[in-house]
Order: C-alpha cells, then sequence, then structure tokens
C-alpha cells in the first residue's frame, strides 16, 4: 500500500464514469429506436388506476418531507464533522475524545430539542 | 502511472464492471428461484436449462417494447432519471478490493478498481447521489402516485444516510484510515476472530439496517410499495428505462454486500490464510503461489458477497413491510441515539488499554433490558380487547 497518493491515482474514476456512461447512452438509445410506438389521447394520460385524470402532480406536499430534508442537511455535515476525528483518533488521544464528547453532546441536545418539538412525529 | 499499470488498471475496472453487470442480471433470476424455493414453488425453468437463460430473455423483451413517454411528463428529466440511478449504481463498485494483489514479475498490482485513500467517502458520496435518480424520475413522471414514490425514496435515503455515516465512525477509528483496502488489512491483524463483525457488532447490525433502507428493500420498500402506490415511482416507467431501475437496485445489492463483507468480514481474507498462503508460495514459487493464493481470497470474497445477496433475499420472504411512521422512528429516535452511543462506548473503550470489544457491552445490556421487560410485560395482551 503506497502512502502517498497521486492526482494520477484518481485517473481510473474517469475511466469508470467513462465504461458508465457509454453503457448507459448506447442502451438508451437502442431501446429507444428498436421499441415500436404508438401514440393515442387516452394512453398519453399519467396513470390513475383507470379513472379519469384530475389536476397534475404539481401539488404542494406534507411539509414533514421538507423538514426531514433539512434536519438531514444539518445533521450529516455534522457526521462529517466527525470522520476527521475519527481517522485520528489515536493520535488525538483522550482530549480529543473529550472535545468531541462535548461536540456529540450538543448534537445530541439539539437531537433531543427536535423530538420535543414533535418534528419527527408521523401520525 | 506509467501505461502498463494504466492498462492493467483499465482491464480490471473493466472486470469489476461486467462482474456488476452480471451479478445483477443473474440477481433477477435467483431472487426469483429463492421466492420459489421459500414458497413451495419452480420457479423460471422454461429459459434454458433450469430455467438459466431467463434474465437474457427479460432483457430481450426489455429492449423490444414501447419507449413510453406520458405527455404531462417532463421529457428529458423523465430520461435523467433512470439514467442517473443507473450511473450511479454502476460508479459505485470501483474502490472495493476484491482481492490481494497481482504480482508480475516486478509489479504488484492490487486487485481493485482505484486504489484511493477516500475510498469510504468516495463510496458514500456516490450512493448519496442515487437518490437524485429516483427523485428526478419520480417528479418527472407528473404522476401522482410517482411523486408520493419519489418523496419516500428521498425522505427515507437521506433519513438512513445519517445513522448509516455514524455507525461505520468506530470502524474508522481502529484503522485510522478511509481507505476500504486499509479496513480490510486492518481486520485481518489479529486473524479470524479480529474481524469487525466481532468487535462491532452493533455497528453491523446499523449498518446492515440502514443498507436495507438504502438499496429501497424490503421491509424499507416503501417508496415502490404496489398495495399503496401502484408501481412507486417507476409507474410511468417503461422498456429499459424502467430496467434501468430494476437493475440498479440489484448493482446496489451487490455493491452493499460487497461493502458490508469488506468492512465487517474481513473482506478478501478466510480463517488461517497465512498458512495457506504460506504453503502456496513454498511448493508453487513466490510469484505463482502468491497469485493463486490472491485467487483464492476473492473466492472467498465472492463466497461472502453471494451468502449477504442471498441474505436480503432471505428477508425479503420473512420481515413484512413497515410503515412509514413506523420507518423513520426506527431511522431517527433508534438507530441514531444508538450509534452514537456505540461510537462513544467503543472509543472510551480504545482509549481504556485498547479494548476492542467495548460494543458488546452494549449489546449485553440492550439483551438483558430486551428480556427483562418482555418477562416483565402483561400476558395475554396480543389478542384485542374488547370494551
Amino acid at each position: 500500500m503506497n502512502a502517498s497518493y497521486l492526482p494520477s491515482d484518481y485517473l481510473p474514476v474517469l475511466i469508470q464514469l467513462g465504461l458508465a456512461l457509454g453503457f448507459i447512452i448506447t442502451t438508451m438509445i437502442v431501446t429507444h429506436s428498436i421499441g415500436p410506438k404508438r401514440k393515442s389521447q387516452k394512453k398519453d394520460d399519467p396513470f390513475e388506476c383507470g379513472i379519469p385524470v384530475e389536476g397534475d402532480a404539481r401539488t404542494p406536499i406534507s411539509i414533514k418531507y421538507f423538514l426531514i430534508a433539512i434536519l438531514f442537511v444539518l445533521f450529516d455535515v455534522e457526521v462529517i464533522f466527525l470522520y476527521p476525528w475519527a481517522v485520528n483518533f489515536k493520535g488525538l488521544g483522550v482530549t480529543g475524545f473529550i472535545e468531541m464528547v462535548l461536540f456529540m453532546g450538543l448534537l445530541l441536545a439539539g437531537f433531543y430539542y427536535i423530538i420535543r418539538k414533535g418534528v419527527l412525529k408521523w401520525e | 502511472m506509467d501505461l502498463t499499470i494504466f492498462i492493467v488498471k483499465s482491464i480490471i475496472i473493466l472486470a469489476v464492471f461486467g462482474i456488476s453487470l452480471l451479478i445483477a442480471t443473474y440477481s433477477t433470476y435467483v431472487e426469483r428461484k429463492v421466492a420459489a424455493f421459500m414458497q413451495d414453488r419452480i420457479g423460471p425453468d422454461r429459459a434454458g436449462p433450469w430455467g438459466l437463460l431467463q434474465p437474457i430473455a427479460d432483457a430481450g423483451k426489455m429492449f423490444f417494447k414501447e419507449d413510453f413517454i406520458p405527455a404531462q411528463a417532463s421529457k428529458w428529466l423523465f430520461i435523467l432519471g433512470p439514467a442517473l440511478a443507473m450511473l450511479t449504481a454502476l460508479m459505485s463498485s470501483a474502490v472495493i478490493p476484491f482481492g490481494d494483489s497481482i504480482r508480475f514479475d516486478n509489479y504488484d498490482i492490487p486487485v481493485q478498481g482505484i486504489e484511493i485513500n477516500i475510498g469510504v467517502l468516495y463510496i458514500f458520496g456516490v450512493v448519496s447521489l442515487g437518490v437524485y435518480g429516483i427523485m428526478v424520475g419520480g417528479w418527472a413522471s407528473n404522476n401522482k402516485f410517482s411523486l408520493l414514490g419519489a418523496i419516500r425514496a428521498a425522505s427515507q435515503n437521506i433519513s438512513y444516510e445519517v445513522a448509516l455515516g455514524l455507525s461505520i465512525i468506530a470502524i474508522l477509528m481502529m484503522s485510522g484510515s478511509l481507505s476500504v483496502r486499509a479496513i480490510v488489512e486492518q481486520q485481518a491483524e489479529a486473524g479470524f476472530l479480529g474481524w469487525n463483525v466481532f468487535t462491532q457488532p452493533l455497528g453491523f447490525i446499523i449498518f446492515l439496517t440502514c443498507a436495507f433502507a438504502e438499496c429501497n428493500r424490503t421491509p424499507f420498500d416503501l417508496p415502490e410499495c404496489e398495495t399503496e402506490l401502484v408501481g412507486g415511482y417507476h409507474t410511468e416507467y417503461s422498456s429499459m428505462k424502467l430496467g434501468f431501475y430494476l437493475f440498479a437496485e440489484y448493482i446496489n445489492m451487490f455493491v452493499s454486500s460487497a461493502f458490508i463483507s469488506s468492512l465487517y468480514f474481513g473482506g478478501y481474507h478466510y480463517p488461517f490464510m497465512e498458512q495457506i498462503s504460506n504453503a502456496l508460495t513454498n511448493s508453487l514459487g513466490a510469484v505463482t503461489g502468491h497469485n493463486v493464493a490472491t485467487a483464492i481470497g476473492t473466492a472467498a470474497f465472492f463466497g461472502k458477497i453471494f451468502f449477504f445477496i442471498f441474505f436480503f433475499m432471505w428477508v425479503r420472504w420473512t420481515v413484512p413491510r413497515f410503515r412509514y411512521d413506523q420507518l423513520m422512528n426506527l431511522g431517527w429516535k433508534i438507530l441514531i441515539p444508538l450509534s452514537v452511543l456505540n461510537i462513544i462506548v467503543s472509543a472510551s473503550g480504545l482509549l481504556f488499554n485498547g479494548m476492542k470489544y467495548a460494543s458488546w457491552l452494549i449489546v449485553i445490556v440492550a439483551t438483558v433490558l430486551a428480556i427483562m421487560s418482555n418477562s416483565r410485560a402483561p400476558k395475554g395482551q396480543v389478542s384485542p380487547q374488547r370494551s
């Protein structure tokens, strides 16, 4: 295992990306061109279990989902802060651990507040 | 990086790419066979011997179906959705170490597409982009069922991602590196019992649960739950676009099985590997012996992957689907606090004379608490009481 990493070590990511893109684009074009195409008024409507279509799907949705998304942004950023500490855990020792426990305590305090506010309550 | 290594790398990437497509294709067949076995049926048996050509027949059928785009849909986003889902699924297999290394005259090339020091972050990054594929596709369909499925999927995936990220921090503390290969090597140091599944049982359970939720597999398949949402986010899709969504799910299953095996089950290591490897190098010579030992390790790794793919299917026919509030409560109120607790206990254990097995403490306490609360609960509450 080499200790230092050069930018060229990341080059295979591009190979993989190229392969995946090539596969997807080819498949999409092929399946688009060899299938049959028949259009009709009823068939082009969105599927609603056979009843007449009422409006479209550009409707407001429950605020719960947006709250979850906002909470995710907050918590995921805090999780990412934990990663550098975890990697350097042995070097930072007890001091680092105490600092991180304080950090996680703040995180959990916020978490407790969210639960008490009823943000995560789904009925 | 000189040209020879570059070419060998490209060949390895091509092989990994092909293998993940092949395994995903045959997972559809195995899933149907396993389902049939569990339900005492025969399963697909018409195309080829034992129905072995069934996946090829399915793929052919999907190619020749009509590529349907609803009139109200946003056309380009509708095409982009499955393409994104497939792209992220195909990209994630690159950093998984499939074996030790292949030895040429003077080269030592690891059996791994991309050997980078941020492998774990790479996988998390690519996997979390996968939710865009579902979200974009479901929204672009302009269908209410698709929209509901897409929103459920997005909300579920991001909720479980927090716990997923927290659950492996204890592993990173032990390995001190974000490279998947370094994590695999670190597990082998203490032999068979040093595998992370023995040092981090709680982290393993949390990770496994989150992996099920991230792959949208039963019992967390609410985004495509057919009793409520017709087909979920892919209701309006047909032909190979639908195929891409289904295929991406199987590739994700393969990648998460491989990731679980390398994080918790020692990757390409197996019990008594050292002795077997030494015996091979002594009898076959340094180069051939090493390569044969690598091949055995890779075979062991694929054995673990296949077990976990089977496990995914086994659970599908064993556990019923969760309700949406139960899913959210499990993710936020149980898994996240548990994984924070796991981090703190494991960290204190490691600081306190480097004890790796501190996580067992939580498991034992949790088991005792569960037994106690079970024995204290009043009997006969199973039947609903009439007023």
